[in-house]
């Protein structure tokens, strides 16, 4: 069979709402579109532990402490899913974290925001969790069969991650004059990255045509950024937090609410490596993977030695 | 007030909170990701137990404190966890070697509080001892593989080894508490307790070509309140948002 033809009959299925799977022919360019995406999509998820770690010793009390715990510990679960996603395309695991770590593969930028008091983990819980959710929901139904289900996952878990951050926060607003303060500081901070974690504007979305096309992608980012504002923007009003945007409105005409211009100078800044973290999350990973050296040397070789030890026997 | 089931449970809590708190200072820094979420698992475990136990501890105490007043609220002398779950996480070999060394101890104790008399100890033994024997194969697994592994790994795990032997004895610690609680069929005895976890250290350490320490050497006063310098670390991280707002609720 030719190419084109193919490649027609990989469209067709993609527009019959059909599941393309491991074994099935595809073009490289979806295959390579896709490990681009899976991989970075578990990076961020294995990077975003940190932002949320570094409070788990300091968290308040013993519940927000299993609560915290938990949501870390499904994101590494995430991260997990996600590379074994990404491996049925036929890439290894730890080739796509030695990319991350050269810097050659990107990971959300959310997480180069330093988390800096324990309003954070209500603001990340709510709005970077919130966003995060945006985005996935749509992937669940995408075309490839292994992302698409491994999203129906983790969206569920998103979704407790969602609503525990705005419990913080509710907790938070309605708390002593202090505890409001750090509340409506961690808002401040993280409103406008997180209205950035739907990416470049339409206008200026590199990748996003082609992505619609194979279904991978079902809306654009300026879509998915309108559907964040619309639902975020009223429950920060239900406990009294002020969003840090002096042009957001509500039109009636349209429902929908209306929101200020970005500032996409410090946007691609931060996606090129000089955000407040970007150095300090890398470091994080690169020790990690150097510090654990000899421990995954030890397992192979005690596996080794089992190995022989049981063909002798 | 039964003042030596209060201390007792003191003990019990503190160690799973203060272990707790150490591999939580893992999440995100494991040496692979299926270990990162083991890790942090365990974390969960511990601080999980610490509450149901703490929160006991309040009720017998019957001052009104619940398990965060306990956790959040007491000083460095206070804490009767023993020195060795207090240990720094090290390398990770030192961390799994301080979680066998602590699982082996935890396993037979809870597999006999399970037959308390005291029917809230003993279901929270019950719970615990599932988690614990997921530890302690977990853990075992783990010095089997580090210390029958490779010539670094060899070294490092009897490095850890021998850091943390002399904090072993101390697990076994008994005073007239502990009598008072035996007699009254609320805990075990100890020294079946110590035959168990001997057993248990001897047959893993000798399968990862361990060499036991022969310094008798041991130390350890936590149960009395007295600490390495690390509890206070330990505590001035983990309580500093319930000091720093005083009355506050999260």
């Amino acid at each position: 069979m030719s190419n084109e033809e193919l490649e027609r009959q990989f469209q067709e299925k993609i527009d019959n709402e059909i599941k393309i799977e491991p074994r099935d022919w595809m073009p490289d360019a979806y295959r390579n579109l896709l490990i681009r995406q899976i991989s970075q999509h578990a990076h961020s998820e294995t990077v975003g532990m940190l932002p949320e770690g570094n409070w788990i010793t300091r968290a308040p009390s013993l519940r927000r402490k299993q609560i915290l715990l938990a949501k870390v510990q499904d994101e590494a679960g995430h991260g997990l899913y996600l590379y074994s996603a990404c491996e049925t395309l036929g890439v290894d695991r730890e080739d796509t974290i030695d990319d991350l770590h050269s810097g050659k593969a990107k990971y959300s930028s959310i997480f180069n925001y330093p988390a800096l008091t324990w309003a954070d983990m209500g603001a990340i819980g709510w709005l970077v969790d919130g966003a995060a959710i945006m985005n996935q929901i749509p992937l669940s139904r995408c075309s490839y069969g292994p992302y698409a289900r491994s999203m129906v996952r983790i969206c569920k878990e998103e979704s407790f991650h969602q609503r525990q951050g705005y419990e913080i926060m509710t907790h938070l607003a309605n708390g002593t004059p202090e505890q409001k303060a750090m509340a409506q500081d961690a808002l401040n901070r993280f409103w406008w990255p997180a209205m950035m974690m739907f990416g470049p504007s339409d206008n200026d979305s590199k990748h996003s045509a082609q992505s619609m096309k194979w279904k991978i992608k079902r809306f654009t980012n300026d879509e998915l950024r309108q559907q964040f504002v619309d639902a975020t923007a009223p429950q920060a009003e239900l406990i009294g937090l002020k969003v840090p945007d002096a042009d957001l409105k509500f039109n009636e005409s349209t429902g929908h609410y209306e929101y200020g211009e970005m500032n996409w100078d410090e946007f691609w800044q931060v996606v090129n490596g000089n955000g407040p973290c970007n150095k300090e999350r890398l470091d994080a990973r690169r020790k990690a993977k150097e510090d654990g050296m000899w421990v995954r040397e030890a397992a192979a070789a005690y596996a080794k030695k089992q190995e022989k030890k049981e063909k002798r026997a | 007030m039964n003042q030596n089931l209060y201390k007792y449970l003191i003990r019990l809590g503190d160690d799973s909170l203060i272990i707790g708190h150490r591999l939580s200072e893992w999440c995100g820094h494991g040496p692979i990701l299926e270990e990162d979420i083991a890790l942090t698992n365990f974390a969960l475990d511990f601080i999980g137990q610490a509450q149901s136990i703490l929160e006991y501890a309040g009720k017998v105490e019957g001052a009104g404190r619940d398990a965060d007043d306990l956790a959040y609220l007491r000083y460095e002398h206070d804490f009767r966890n023993a020195l060795l779950v207090e240990q720094p996480n090290g390398d990770f070999a030192l961390t799994m070697m301080r979680q066998f060394l602590f699982d082996a101890f935890r396993k037979p104790l809870f597999e006999a509080l399970t037959k308390s008399s005291d029917e809230q100890v003993a279901a929270i033994a019950e719970k615990s001892l599932k988690e614990t024997k997921y530890h302690l194969k977990h853990s075992s697994e783990w010095i089997i593989r580090l210390g029958d592994g490779t010539e670094e790994s060899h070294k490092r795990t009897q490095d850890a080894l021998d850091t943390l032997w002399r904090y072993t004895d101390e697990l076994f610690y008994e005073d007239e508490t502990d009598k008072a609680l035996e007699a009254a069929g609320i805990i075990p005895s100890i020294s079946k307790i110590k035959e168990e976890w001997e057993k248990t250290v001897n047959n893993v350490l000798t399968e990862a070509t361990l060499t036991l320490p022969t310094n008798g050497w041991s130390y350890g006063k936590g149960r009395a309140g007295l600490h390495s310098e690390n509890l206070g670390y330990i505590l001035a991280e983990m309580q500093y948002l319930q000091r720093a707002y005083p009355g506050a609720k999260w």
